[in-house]
């Protein structure tokens, strides 16, 4: 039974993580008054991807073609320790922190396949990934260390069950927001829509895949949002996980996309060393929310 | 009277047995990776000595790991100082050989004469030289002359860990020594320091105030950023590997520290807990740096070069060293499901754990060493990345590269033995917590009996009830079954691929003066930790008129702080009062015969 369960759930996060994305962009055009594209469109471009032809660079080695494997294992993977249908799918497999690792896993990977490849922004892509990353970790592990102080365990579903909203939780939400900018290649850390070579991370990483390996790669990273996008709504918009509760996780997830779509239009990206600034500020606010969960806000 | 003998010489308890174990684990496959690697590289009678210095080594290793006595301990300690000494400056062709050797000699004197002194110390507290008699001398011990004991104890053991700023000789010595002398000393030798801490400071001295794990928490967690930084920063793959040491160290310690701490506190589940997360990363560490010093070796020897930047595309030259290296890569970088996570998820829950049982201000620092410890995490991802990826893929960026040729067999067999057991301390962590859980226990004189720290045979849980689990297996299988199943759906949708050229941006030719290089790689992070390693870079211009330039050389460096700042002005110090000094000997007989006299008088006047 469990099991069947656990593979609607990543099937759900299959079919629905695109969405999210097309959601966000849908919104960032409207509010600047555009017309925009339909928001199935993340869905036509994987369908686009998954049909076309593949092209591998002659310098790849396997590791360029096994990175798309990794990294859309490692993203099920952190999927299937989100609480969706029931509290607990395969909360033995992992907690909190094994979830910052599993991120590192296929991060790793997609940085040594962009590498693979021989190509200058293949390399710029990895480096500037690992350095953001790496500084998204320490601000992360606050994160989950406040949820630890609140709630007495890092087991995820523990976290899942419907709790008061505290002062601490609001505080290391917004912290996870920023997280999930950095995470999730936005602005103003990075921008999803250009694939200019001074600016681009996530997309330097990606520039060599095409065909299927890129949509497997463009569906990790979708799934990788809503992951992220779950965990904050849980934070400050938590509920008992017990039947199906459409709306009410419709709503809750709705409000993170239009935020983020909202942050995208008001801010300009930052440069590259200013992002350290940016997840700086981040970690100060985990620390906050961890001053609050010691004094019990 | 002579009451400074051994009453017992070995003494093989669980702590002893543990690191026996350590030992062996490495130096084996390091032995028969060393008949491929002497082979064509050195001189028959070379060979025979190397293995004579190897095997004087291993046993100097083994007898400061097992004897019972200060006093021999500190015999075997110094035979095994000189043994590696001897074994740095084993390519005494080499001028750098000869100035790493010399660093190393002098760090290595420096650290035992603190040692020397602590065992005076407790020698006159104890009358006996026997850890029995030290143990119970301890328990009596005024509590002032305890703490000058563990501070000349941390400073000793210190300087052999590598702890910052104690580390200088370490990324001179480690990579000058030949590749299985490498893995030795970093896989082994800097852990019987972490041995000698245990053995002396929290096995006989006894933890009573809690500053002491507090002070090696703060090394600790300096050590380990300190240590990346540096590595992150280096272009030669075995100092890079160095100084990822002296970054493991500080983990390892963070784990002994967070012990100490617990002691004090009187939470003994919490120190066996925090003891098992820095013995399951020492070994981890002894397991992967071993492995990847090793592969450090291989691909030195194949190509003839350890500067990362004239490496690249060697995964298709030396397909399965790559892997090795991969590997021992990952498991360093913590990823799931290899046995560096399972160690730094312990200690991370070592740390959340004993912040939960704390109040106020303590909470908020083990929190903030937490999270350093991540930053720590996500560094070291990098800087293997860098490792990994800039020597092994792309295009060969010179002729040493392009001419590689896979390794021959025992080298591979020592490397796969390693890269094997950084799978199994994976898979298997509820079983070898079980292990380490009694091993910290009889180091700490606490009964483990009632404690467990895993559900089952599978999953680990610390938290006693409802808590927080990890299974490696689990996670290992699922990853493998989510992969399959990602690849099953990559061949439903056609077969159509096609070969071709990396994408040149309409450039005529893309070569290997295109990639990425590994300076270039690490320059986000100069520029972040600019305050710590103070960039600097010369740039000369050769012109031929004022609009053209002809050559152009660019070289970046980083200061070296501590080199810079606290042993420099050390060494001015000790050269100007030598000068000094020497006014006393000005060569003049009369004078020294004067000396002898105002010698005699005092004597006599103070004799009397």
């Amino acid at each position: 039974m469990e099991i069947i369960i656990i593979i609607a759930q990543l099937i759900l996060f299959i079919v629905i993580a695109p969405l999210l994305s097309g959601l966000v962009s849908k919104l960032k055009n409207n509010i600047r008054m555009r017309k925009g594209q339909s928001i199935f469109q993340p869905y036509y471009n994987l369908i686009k991807l998954f049909s076309k032809e593949e092209v591998v660079s002659e310098t790849a080695s396997w590791i360029f073609k096994a990175a798309p494997f990794v990294v859309f294992s490692a993203m099920l993977t952190a999927a299937t320790l989100i609480p969706v249908f029931i509290a607990s799918p395969l909360h033995r497999m992992g907690d909190f922190l094994a979830l910052i690792f599993i991120f590192a896993l296929g991060r790793f990977f997609m940085a040594l396949a962009a590498l693979d490849t021989g190509s200058s922004f293949g390399g710029m892509g990895a480096s500037r990934e690992m350095f953001i990353s790496s500084l998204v970790e320490p601000a992360f592990c606050l994160v989950v260390f406040s949820i630890f102080l609140q709630f007495g365990s890092t087991d995820i579903s523990v976290f899942g069950a419907a709790h008061p909203v505290s002062v601490c939780s609001i505080v290391a939400a917004f912290a996870l927001f920023m997280i999930t900018l950095a995470e999730t290649s936005r602005i103003p850390v990075d921008n999803q829509e250009t694939h200019l070579e001074l600016t681009m991370v996530h997309e330097a990483m990606a520039l060599e895949y095409s065909g299927r390996s890129l949509a497997l790669i463009e569906l990790s990273a979708h799934i990788k949002q809503m992951i992220l996008f779950f965990l904050i709504a849980q934070l400050v918009f938590p509920v008992n996980f017990c039947g199906f509760w459409i709306l009410w996780y419709s709503a809750r997830i709705m409000v993170i996309v239009i935020a983020v779509a909202l942050v995208e239009v008001s801010v300009a990206k930052m440069r590259l060393f200013r992002v350290a600034d940016f997840l700086g500020f981040a970690f100060v606010l985990a620390m906050i929310a961890v001053v609050c969960a010691v004094l019990g806000v | 009277m002579l009451d400074f003998l051994p009453q017992q010489i070995f003494q093989f308890d669980p702590l002893a047995l543990f690191f026996l174990c350590v030992i062996f684990i490495v130096c084996l496959p390091s032995a028969i990776y060393s008949f491929g690697y002497l082979k064509g590289k050195y001189s028959s009678s070379k060979i025979t000595l190397s293995w004579f210095l190897l095997v004087v080594f291993v046993l100097s290793m083994a007898a400061v790991v097992s004897v019972g006595n200060a006093l021999i301990f500190l015999v075997a300690w110094e035979i095994m100082s000189l043994v590696s000494y001897f074994l740095v400056v084993f390519d005494t062709t080499h001028e750098k050989s000869i100035q790493a050797g010399m660093i190393y000699i002098i760090m290595t004197h420096i650290g035992t004469a603190f040692l020397v002194a602590a065992f005076l110390i407790l020698y006159q507290q104890a009358h006996s030289f026997d850890f029995m008699a030290i143990k119970n001398a301890c328990l009596v011990m005024p509590a002032r002359t305890k703490d000058i004991v563990f501070l000349l104890l941390l400073a000793g053991f210190g300087t052999k860990a590598g702890i910052v700023p104690l580390h200088v000789w370490l990324p001179y010595a480690h990579p000058q020594a030949p590749s299985h002398i490498s893995s030795i000393m970093s896989g082994v030798m800097i852990k019987t320091a972490i041995y000698g801490i245990i053995r002396f400071v929290i096995f006989l001295l006894g933890v009573n105030s809690s500053w002491w794990g507090i002070l090696i928490l703060i090394l600790a967690v300096i050590s380990c950023l300190a240590g990346i930084i540096y590595a992150l920063m280096d272009r030669d793959i075995k100092r890079l590997l160095a100084y990822s040491s002296v970054e493991n160290i500080g983990i390892i310690l963070l784990g002994v520290g967070l012990a100490m701490l617990f002691i004090s506190k009187r939470m003994p589940y919490l120190a066996v807990f925090s003891l098992i997360a820095g013995f399951y990363h020492l070994v981890n560490h002894a397991i992967f740096k071993g492995l990847l010093f090793l592969c450090a070796g291989s691909v030195y020897k194949a190509t003839g070069t350890r500067d990362i930047e004239k490496l690249g595309g060697l995964i298709k030259k030396m397909p399965q060293t790559a892997v090795y290296f991969l590997l021992g890569a990952m498991a360093i970088s913590a990823l799931p499901p290899l046995n560096g996570f399972v160690s730094e998820w312990l200690t991370l829950q070592a740390f959340f754990l004993g912040a939960f049982n704390s109040t106020g201000g303590m909470k908020l620092f083990l929190g903030i060493c937490a999270a350093l410890l991540a930053l720590t995490g996500g560094l070291a991802a990098a800087c293997f990345v860098k490792g990994f990826g800039v020597s092994f893929l792309g295009l060969p960026r010179s002729h040493y590269a392009e001419s590689a040729k896979e390794i021959s067999l025992s080298m591979k067999l020592g490397m796969f033995f390693l890269s094997l057991l950084a799978v199994v301390f994976g898979l298997a962590a509820s079983l070898i917590i079980k292990l380490l859980a009694r091993v910290a226990g009889a180091a700490m004189n606490i009964d483990v009996s009632s404690m467990s720290f895993s559900l089952n045979n599978f999953t680990l849980s610390p938290q006693i009830g409802e808590g927080a689990y990890i299974s490696a297996p689990l996670l290992g299988l699922w990853l493998i079954v989510l992969g399959a199943a990602g690849f099953a759906i990559y061949k439903l949708f056609g077969k159509r691929r096609r070969v071709y050229k990396t994408w040149d941006c309409g450039y005529y030719k893309l070569d290997a003066r295109n990639e990425y290089t590994a300076t270039a790689f690490s320059k986000p992070f100069r520029i972040a930790f600019s305050f710590f390693l103070l960039p600097y870079r010369k740039t000369q211009k050769i012109r031929e008129s004022f609009y053209h330039v002809k050559s152009i050389t660019y070289e970046t460096y980083t200061t070296k702080v501590f080199k810079k700042y606290i042993y420099e002005p050390l060494l001015a110090l000790v050269f100007r009062s030598a000068k000094s000094m020497r006014r006393l000997q000005p060569g003049s007989i009369h004078l020294y015969l004067g000396y002898i006299f105002v010698t005699l008088l005092l004597l006599v006047i103070f004799t009397r």
